[in-house]
């Protein structure tokens, strides 16, 4: 059964029609690699997810709860949208640490900040505290961070960076965490740990949206993979064989770019 | 009249210039926070308002808004509806700084990266946690050094106060001229470079705090 679907999401901004109607799902513990040129829509797709932008049009279904449905104004209430963000993890180009706080902190602050609105919290504060603090080491020590817990954002690399920001979005254990271009922002010598983490957490069937430019890694790690050109989906299905083989001559151009750099 | 006597007759009018001082202070900041979330309001009629209220104060002299503060309401509703003159400069002062204040706070919050607020709505915060748990600390770290100019500009401004005759530092000292004695009004330079000489070290100490983190 897919965890996630969505059905027939449009997303208009002005004149310009960024998504003309997008239609996946997703099955549990399986990764799905949204690849395209800059412009297609693939990180509107996934702000679309988050609940960062609204679709203009569609459904969102996670484990067959609809999340967002565009003719129901009801799914669209600001308290419950904050909550139904919590379906879903998103890992930033950017990685959006925040600078104020450790690399620990920022994995507890919004854990923490949610156990307040749990009954009896007061009681049980330094508990959950503690708690969500060896969680924050555990996810650290996963991410080969573990000496770093204390470090401030500026005083680690972009690669330490982006693995505590995938660790911080791990921390709520989202039913599905999504990828806008992990890598994008950092130097190619920086790319191979944060990918490498990523591919460990689909060896855990983590499942997991990615949007990446990274081909060879869609192909390897990834279990599907979606291309998108113009705001459509031109071509989507196993991984290997549409990155390998790809049957529309769309997809097939924009492959051999890849494969000429 | 001896060094000792003027030194405590300026230091007792100067205490004047510390309660304009500390009332424009702990009053003008909140009141520019709200200025400056109203200027940044979605809703026109009330950001055209706020973003008027700003043009008028900071397109005005100050000496112009303590006299408009000061008589007006004698104008409108006849002699002996003016508010005592004290009360009258420090309200002339809170509406002047909360304007400037309220501008530095705009570009202090639109400075901050909006990305650090989607960052917390992905993880589920509310808008007010976002703001005070995310937000603030660096919109703090990036308008003190702004806020501490103005700061020290207010501790030299609260002796314009003497043009509606409070009888702060600046006017004692006057009177003293009028006596023949010149030397107190120079002497007045010194009490303002003592106080902002702490106000200096102060903020300095809170950039120092600050340090730790990088925006």
């Amino acid at each position: 059964m897919a965890i996630l679907t969505a059905t027939g999401i449009t997303k208009t901004f002005g004149r310009t029609e960024v998504l003309k109607g997008i239609s996946f799902s997703l099955e549990e513990g399986q990764a799905l690699a949204i690849i395209g040129s800059s412009g297609s829509g693939k990180t509107t797709l996934l702000r679309c997810l988050n609940f960062l932008e609204t679709p203009g049009q569609g459904v969102i279904s996670v484990r067959d709860e609809v999340l967002f449905d565009a003719a129901d104004p009801a799914t669209q209430r600001e308290r419950e949208v904050r909550k139904k963000r919590l379906h879903f993890g998103l890992v930033f180009q950017a990685f959006h640490l925040f600078p104020q706080y450790t690399a620990l902190q920022n994995i507890t602050l919004a854990k923490d900040l949610l156990a307040r609105e749990q009954p009896g919290y007061k009681a049980r504060r330094k508990a959950i505290q503690a708690e969500n603090e060896a969680q924050a080491r555990e996810l650290l020590a996963q991410m080969g961070l573990a000496g770093r817990a204390d470090h401030y954002p500026h005083q680690l690399s972009g690669g330490q960076q982006q693995r505590v920001a995938i660790a911080r979005a791990l921390a709520l254990q989202p039913d599905v965490l999504c990828f806008d271009e992990p890598t994008s922002a950092l130097d190619p010598e920086l790319t191979g740990e944060v990918l490498r983490v990523i591919r460990g957490l689909a060896e855990q069937k983590t499942t997991m949206v990615i949007v990446t430019h990274e081909m060879a890694f869609a192909r390897d790690v990834a279990d599907q993979v979606i291309f998108m050109d113009n705001g459509v989906i031109v071509e989507q299905g196993d991984a290997r064989q549409v990155i390998n083989h790809p049957a529309q001559e769309r997809t097939r151009q924009f492959l051999s770019r890849y494969a000429q750099s | 009249m001896s060094f000792l006597t003027v030194t405590a007759m300026l230091l007792k009018s100067f205490v004047l210039n510390c309660q304009l001082f500390a009332v424009t202070l702990a009053l003008a900041l909140p009141l520019g926070l709200i200025v400056s979330f109203g200027s940044m309001s979605r809703f026109r009629p009330l950001s055209w308002l706020t973003r008027f209220y700003v043009y008028i104060m900071r397109s005005t002299p100050l000496m112009l808004q303590l006299v408009v503060v000061f008589y007006l309401p004698g104008i409108i509703f006849g002699p002996g509806h003016s508010l005592p003159r004290l009360t009258s400069a420090a309200l002339a002062f809170i509406l002047n700084y909360a304007a400037y204040f309220s501008e530095i706070f705009r570009g202090g919050i639109q400075g901050v990266p909006h990305g650090q607020q989607e960052a917390g709505q992905v993880l589920g915060m509310t808008r007010s946690q976002i703001f005070f748990h995310v937000t603030l600390l660096q919109l703090i770290k990036r308008i003190v050094p702004p806020i501490g100019n103005e700061i020290i500009t207010l501790v030299k401004d609260t002796s314009l106060a003497n043009f509606i005759m409070v009888k702060e530092i600046i006017m004692m000292a006057k009177e003293f001229g009028n006596k023949g004695m010149l030397w107190p009004l120079l002497y007045t330079g010194v009490f303002f470079l003592i106080f902002n000489g702490v106000v200096t070290l102060a903020l300095g100490r809170i950039e120092k705090k600050l340090d730790y983190f990088k925006v």
